[in-house]
């Protein structure tokens, strides 16, 4: 066994691991300068980001992986906690590790002129662990505890501009929330556990009965992910905490919320997975039924997330909106793909909505990167007060246009191969959820092209005859996302074979996930 | 019948958190309120738990006599309790420091008057 195989056979231990203890070391580091602080921040994630790159490459080639906590094989009796990586999780990993680079290079400029920066990141370690934690953990009460970790978090950096009220009020309403539903989340845990007297995900597919608690267990689950998701009619605090955060973890905290989505991918798929085709009442089978309420969500989603988008005067909060919306073009993709599983669309349907999912977090991530750019210049939040600044931002105005066209679904932006995907599979579901799809994508150009004209073209004003152009780590941090973005949407096909078929098929073959602890299903 | 009783209060406890949370406007109230909802909770696993006559499930201080495992209380709920109390002190310090700064710049702890961000 040489030095490769030992990594990554303990890489999903160590890519918790090392965030984790970065994030405990980041105060000490910081005590001898910014300068060392911030290269520690990014050896920290470089190596994250490289037990992650290799877990990957195993995982795409070999299948689904295991790692077993304080043992060297699953005995009975299987209370271990472990760690099942199979190709949905890591590709979840690969996008958070991307958002969390991105973050970390974007804050060295942003947040310069801050105080308490040991503490901004050891916050924002810290939510990458957890959001690392809860993609890849099999454990459903290590699902839990990574999801209050990050909510404590994520809670911590919204209200890090503390000397704001908003942002208070708004980190009071998003932990009040979120603690509630973390605490329905532990509700349903036990629930799980007092039925079937285990708690690793795969052990508890493999024996899911669908008795009534089983119902309840999954009404809870799906309200509480869908809600930390930012799926309507739950999406209140999305808006005020994309909005208020400092810009530059708006990315991270997106990561957070998108791990929420994947609880819901998983819930469904794996642990349901088994009993998805059982007939209810009416002989409607339970595909059918949730698939069609997440469908009606998510279309609610995109319709109030646009309107509200369209009435909005702060640039964040804009921002916010629009994100609800995208968080309902990638539930209605799933709706779709869950009450048509089995039929070949709903695989589209499916892969459009897990590359939508990487869409959604580059397209959104590089708008509040020039929102956060706009704002570090300007000191400003409303549309109002900002105006005529492509005269002297050049490259923050170009990478907004890219932003604007890849989110509201152009060619040859990446918006575009998923949207499609969505559209063109949502059809055959049926037509007017695509009609309206398409709708508000194009009321969406409306909403942008809006903030495009207030904030970039327009009259100069005075106060802004002498503004700059943003720091040279912003501009590199929206460059990278902007060619990511160029890139998958010349190459969409490279992506789509590389990672999201492998990742669909992972959430769709859920005898192996279970076959891989249980053994032998 | 008796041995309803502990689920009985579990439910009336999430329900009367659940009652302060949404109808309570004062802060700290609502705060009051998502710590009661924790408490059912953890009462819950706790009962889950249980087992009539079981002892302490501590392999090395075992009284002579028991029977492994089923004389033993289960001890995954309580692991899972114990961290559940861990994660519940470090939310609710959050969440009561948060209260702290908002009733310094508001002057109030009044949900009706504490929203500047509704547009």
């Amino acid at each position: 066994m040489n030095i490769i195989d030992v990594l990554i056979e303990q890489s999903p231990a160590l890519i918790i691991a090392i965030p984790l203890l970065g994030a405990f070391l980041m105060p000490l580091v910081s005590r001898i300068n910014s300068t060392v602080r911030n290269i520690f921040g990014l050896l920290v994630l470089c190596l994250t980001g490289f037990f992650v790159g290799i877990l990957a490459s195993d995982v795409l080639a070999n299948g689904p992986r295991l790692y077993i906590f304080g043992a060297k094989d699953l005995a009975v009796p299987m209370v271990r906690i472990l760690f099942e990586v199979d190709s949905m999780s890591i590709f979840m990993a690969l996008i958070t590790m991307v958002l969390a680079f991105i973050t970390l290079i974007y804050s060295w400029s942003f947040m310069k002129d801050h105080d308490g920066l040991d503490k901004y990141y050891t916050l924002v370690l810290l939510l990458i662990t957890s959001t690392l934690g809860m993609e890849l953990t099999g454990d459903i009460f290590n699902f839990f505890v990574f999801l209050e970790i990050s909510c404590i978090a994520s809670c911590a950096l919204i209200a890090f501009w503390i000397s704001e009220g908003e942002a208070l009020e708004a980190a009071f309403k998003y932990i009040v929330v979120s603690a509630i539903g973390a605490l329905f989340v532990l509700f349903a845990i036990g629930l799980l556990y007092a039925q079937y007297n285990a708690l690793n995900i795969a052990t508890l597919a493999n024996v899911l009965k669908y008795t009534f608690l089983d119902k309840i267990i999954l009404v809870l689950l799906l309200v509480v992910l869908g809600m930390k998701a930012g799926l309507v009619p739950m999406h209140m605090w999305l808006p005020d905490s994309y909005g208020r955060a400092p810009p530059s973890v708006t990315l991270i905290i997106m990561g957070a919320t998108l791990a929420s989505f994947y609880g819901v991918l998983r819930v469904i798929f794996t642990l349901y997975g088994n009993v998805l085709s059982t007939t209810m009442r009416f002989s409607i089978p339970l595909n059918v039924l949730v698939g069609w309420i997440l469908i009606t969500l998510a279309i609610i989603s995109i319709i109030v997330g646009v309107a509200m988008a369209l009435v909005q005067s702060d640039f964040m909060r804009l921002i916010g909106f629009s994100a609800v919306a995208e968080v309902g073009y990638m539930f209605l993709a799933i709706g779709a793909g869950i009450a048509a599983l089995g039929t070949p669309y709903a695989t589209t349907a499916l892969q459009g909505g897990i590359l939508h999912l990487l869409n959604d977090a580059l397209d959104i991530g590089l708008l509040f990167l020039v929102a956060g750019a706009v704002y570090y210049i300007t000191k400003k939040r409303s549309l109002d007060d900002i105006s005529g600044l492509a005269r002297n931002m050049k490259y923050t105005t170009v990478f907004f246009v890219i932003g604007l066209l890849a989110v509201v679904g152009m060619p040859p932006l990446n918006g575009f191969a998923s949207k499609f995907l969505i559209y063109e599979s949502v059809y055959q579901l049926n037509p007017i959820l695509s009609i309206v799809a398409i709708l508000c994508s194009i009321l969406m150009l409306a909403v942008f092209v809006k903030v495009f004209y207030a904030v970039f073209m327009g009259p100069e004003l005075p106060a802004f005859k002498n503004v700059t152009e943003a720091p040279r780590s912003m501009l590199l941090a929206m460059g990278v996302v902007a060619a990511l973005m160029i890139f998958i949407g010349l190459f969409p096909n490279l992506v789509i074979d590389a990672l999201v078929k492998p990742a669909a098929d992972a959430l769709l073959n859920h005898a192996q996930y279970i076959g891989t602890v249980v053994g032998g299903v | 019948m008796i041995e309803y009783i502990p689920f009985i209060a579990v439910v009336t406890m999430i329900f009367i958190g659940l009652y302060a949370v949404l109808f309570r406007r004062n802060l700290i109230k609502i705060v009051i309120g998502i710590s009661i909802i924790e408490s059912g909770v953890n009462l819950f696993l706790i009962t889950l738990g249980y087992r009539e006559g079981g002892v302490a499930p501590i392999f090395t201080s075992l009284p002579p006599g028991t029977t492994y495992p089923a004389g033993m209380v289960l001890p995954v709920p309580q692991a899972l309790t114990l961290t559940s109390i861990v994660i519940g002190v470090a939310v609710l310090a959050l969440m009561l420091s948060l209260v702290m700064h908002i009733y310094r710049k508001y002057g109030t702890l009044d949900v009706r008057k504490i929203r500047r961000l509704k547009e």
